[in-house]
């Protein structure tokens, strides 16, 4: 069967139109895509400033960074305790990982508005409220 | 004082019954509330250190001039957590607050100096400090940045909560202070002292302290500021896995570079002037013994020592930075794990970095170390740290023995190279020696690590301006009186005995006959016996040893000057020699002052004296190697 030219170039207008169509939902739908990814990296960067809660966590080792934990109690010393008591670490105050030294030990955490730097050893100490034990 | 009996003194009791006697105001706060800013801003350049009696901790007094012509003294205290003494810097601050400190009345006054940015954490050390009784003003500092962070507080409803007054300043800004003078003054704040709102909390309990904290900031409608962007911002690059490190080596090449190329011009500057005023004196004096004396001997010997201080000063600039800026904690973050391997810790670190200054202050440093054994390692390896009086030698004898040549294309000269490692050398013994006590006489189960990571401040020209004179004062007052006396006895030995009136040859005089006994004894290092007078004197400190050669040198050949001190050492020693006296510096503990302060903080001759035999020992047998190795290469 042959095509007369009008029908030819009905079928092309319909070719390119579909394939216009199609680019534009492609568009469309990257453009969707890309406002997720947007939001995402939004929730992320929220996500830093109000670090989403980690109930599984049992000490402060098990932190990601990005992530809180509410400190239950210090398993050290009284001296050591105490000292650390008074920069923030209290029963109830939340805690949240930060950066560290050159291969994660010792890491810098953000309690009660100051950021303080401890040990690996020192922050396994640090017993975690936990979801379960509530 | 007589004109202020009759004033209405409502925050500053009347003046004690001695007239002489002034008031004394305590400045108190938690470390990284910028305590020593406002204290400079108080008392600009009329401030000193001291030290109590007793005790090692050091401590800044300084005058502050308030309303009519009135003076009022002003005790700058260490930074603390709480007020229960435990560490030395809290019974410090304890004793003085409790009037318990010999030679050193109680305060009159407080001035409790606070981080507004960080306020309901910081307030926790107001409960004990109003807890005295004492007139005091609460400073609540960093305002600007409480203020750009998007947060604030209501000075006035705090103030009523608190019982005392409060002040909202910017310390580096010197904004605010206006009400500091008035509450120093006494004479405009006319309320009495009211009983505070809220009931003080029982100090002992941290928790309840922290809950009456946050209770009072509320109450006084503050607002936390948003967190320090910036300072993210920069930990992010500071304390990155890889160019973390990246940029730490590059700070610290940088500083050591810089001591060299920033100070070259002064320094030469320096030295033009030294030997222009040397011949304005001598030529006004007649007399040629006396003009030996004067030009040889006094300005030949101070003045080669005088001119190192463009480097010292760019030095101490840089730690200062560093220290101000808040690098430096981020630095022993970074270094702990390479210091735990030694069986120390990052906050050891701060000492030692601070004792590539001087190991002086940086021993007294070392007292923020919790644990006692730690700390007496920390002491006993300082002296390690290449301080700033080894500069002159070693600045010397690099410029005198090893070719100005560059190794890495512009980025490191072999001068440079040789300096650097002579720090990695002098760096190498401290860790050796630190393992070394760590694992026998020292040894104690590994200690905890905490330290407050600071926002990052700019430094501010004030207190690096403050810092710097008070470190050119300490070095020109050695300068004109250890120096001066050194150079003055090495003169006056090098003439004598007199035969027919003429002085004799050097080899023959007194330093001459001294030093050929000892001549045996440093042979084999590569020494002649003008090193060994050098090495003798220098026991008061260091750089002596630079200004002997230059006596020593100006009286054999009058003529030589600046360079002239390099050549002639060039004809005395081979480069071995040079080498192996580089490296004799760099272990030997040649400091008086360093003896006298491991003495004073670890209570007895005990450790002085090991450490002496111990670094005096290894520089020896060091040369000694290096003087063979260096001659059989080269």
């Amino acid at each position: 069967m042959l095509y007369s030219g009008m029908e030819y170039r009905t079928q092309l207008q319909l070719a390119i139109k579909s394939w216009y169509l199609k680019s534009l939902t492609f568009q469309l739908f990257q453009l969707d895509t890309w406002f997720e990814m947007q939001m995402a990296v939004k929730k992320v960067r929220h996500a830093k400033h109000n670090p989403l809660p980690n109930l599984g966590a049992t000490n402060l080792t098990e932190l990601k960074p990005g992530e809180s934990g509410i400190l239950d109690h210090l398993d050290l010393p009284e001296d050591d305790a105490r000292r650390l008591m008074e920069l923030g670490f209290l029963p109830g105050h939340a805690i949240t990982p930060g950066h560290s030294a050159p291969g994660g030990d010792p890491r810098v955490f953000r309690v009660d508005g100051s950021e303080v730097a401890l040990r690996r050893e020192t922050a396994r100490r640090l017993i975690l409220r936990s979801a379960l034990v509530k | 004082m007589s004109d202020c009996h009759g004033c209405s003194v409502a925050t500053l009791p009347p003046p004690p019954a001695i007239p002489t006697r002034r008031h004394i105001v305590a400045i108190v706060g938690p470390p990284n509330s910028g305590k020593s800013t406002a204290f400079n801003r108080l008392t600009g350049l009329r401030q000193k250190v001291a030290n109590f009696p007793g005790v090692t901790v050091e401590h800044r007094m300084g005058k502050v001039k308030v309303d009519g012509g009135r003076e009022v003294f002003a005790v700058d205290l260490p930074g603390v957590y709480s007020l229960e003494p435990r560490t030395e810097d809290e019974r410090v601050t304890h004793d003085v607050l409790l009037g318990q400190m010999k030679d050193l009345p109680k305060p009159d006054a407080v001035l409790l100096i606070l981080d507004s940015t960080n306020l309901a954490r910081h307030l926790v050390l107001a409960a004990p400090v109003l807890s005295l009784g004492l007139p005091t003003l609460v400073i609540l500092n960093m305002a600007d940045d409480l203020k750009n962070r998007g947060g604030g507080v209501d000075v006035a409803e705090l103030a009523m909560q608190l019982g005392s007054p409060v002040a909202l300043v910017s310390a580096s800004r010197g904004e605010g202070f206006d009400k500091v003078f008035q509450f120093l003054s006494g004479a405009t704040h006319t309320a009495p002292r009211a009983a505070p709102l809220m009931q003080l909390p029982v100090i002992q309990d941290i928790p309840k302290c922290r809950a009456w904290a946050a209770n009072v900031g509320s109450k006084g409608k503050y607002q936390a500021p948003a967190p320090p962007h910036w300072t993210r911002r920069l930990d992010a690059v500071f304390l990155h896995p890889v160019i973390g490190p990246l940029v730490f080596g590059i700070v610290v090449i940088a500083v050591f570079q810089s001591i060299f190329f920033w100070a070259k011009p002064a320094m030469e500057l320096l030295q033009e002037a030294v030997t222009a005023l040397g011949g304005w004196v001598g030529s006004l004096i007649p007399n040629p013994t006396l003009h030996s004396l004067v030009v040889d001997g006094v300005f030949n010997g101070v003045g080669s020592v005088v001119v190192f201080l463009p480097q010292i000063l760019i030095l101490f600039l840089f730690i200062g930075i560093l220290e101000d800026s808040g690098y430096l904690a981020r630095a022993a973050l970074i270094m702990d794990r390479t210091m735990s391997r030694f069986g120390l810790q990052g906050k050891s670190f701060i000492p030692l970095l601070s004792a590539y200054a001087c190991a002086v202050p940086a021993i007294m440093a070392t007292r923020t170390i919790e644990n006692k054994r730690d700390r007496i390692a920390t002491i006993l390896i300082a002296p390690f740290m290449t301080c700033s009086a080894r500069l002159p030698v070693y600045t010397l004898l690099i410029a005198a023995f090893i070719p100005d040549r560059r190794l890495l294309g512009v980025f490191l000269s072999a001068g440079t190279a040789m300096m650097l490692g002579l720090y990695a050398i002098g760096f190498l013994a401290a860790i050796f020696t630190a393992r070394l006590l760590k694992s026998t006489v020292l040894k104690s189960s590994r200690s905890s690590f905490m330290l407050e990571m600071p926002p990052y401040r700019w430094p501010t020209f004030r207190s690096l301006g403050l810092r710097l004179l008070d470190r050119s004062k300490v070095f020109l007052r050695r300068a004109g009186t250890v120096i001066l006396a050194v150079a003055i006895i090495i003169w006056v030995l090098a003439h004598l005995p007199v035969h027919n009136g003429q002085p004799p040859e050097i080899g023959q005089s007194i330093v001459g006959t001294i030093g050929h006994a000892v001549e045996p004894a440093i042979k084999p290092l590569g020494f002649n016996w003008k090193i060994g007078i050098g090495l003798i004197t220098s026991l008061a400190a260091r750089e002596v040893i630079v200004g002997t050669m230059g006596t020593i040198y100006g009286i054999e050949d009058p003529s030589a000057k600046s360079e002239g001190l390099q050549h002639a050492l060039q004809q005395d020693l081979t480069l071995g020699g040079a080498v192996a006296l580089m490296v004799f510096f760099a272990f030997a503990m040649q400091c008086m002052s360093t003896v006298a302060v491991v003495k004073r903080e670890t209570g007895g001759w005990r450790w002085p004296i090991i450490q002496f035999a111990y670094m005096t020992g290894m520089a020896y047998v060091c040369a000694f190697l290096v003087n063979k190795a260096v001659t059989a290469l080269f």
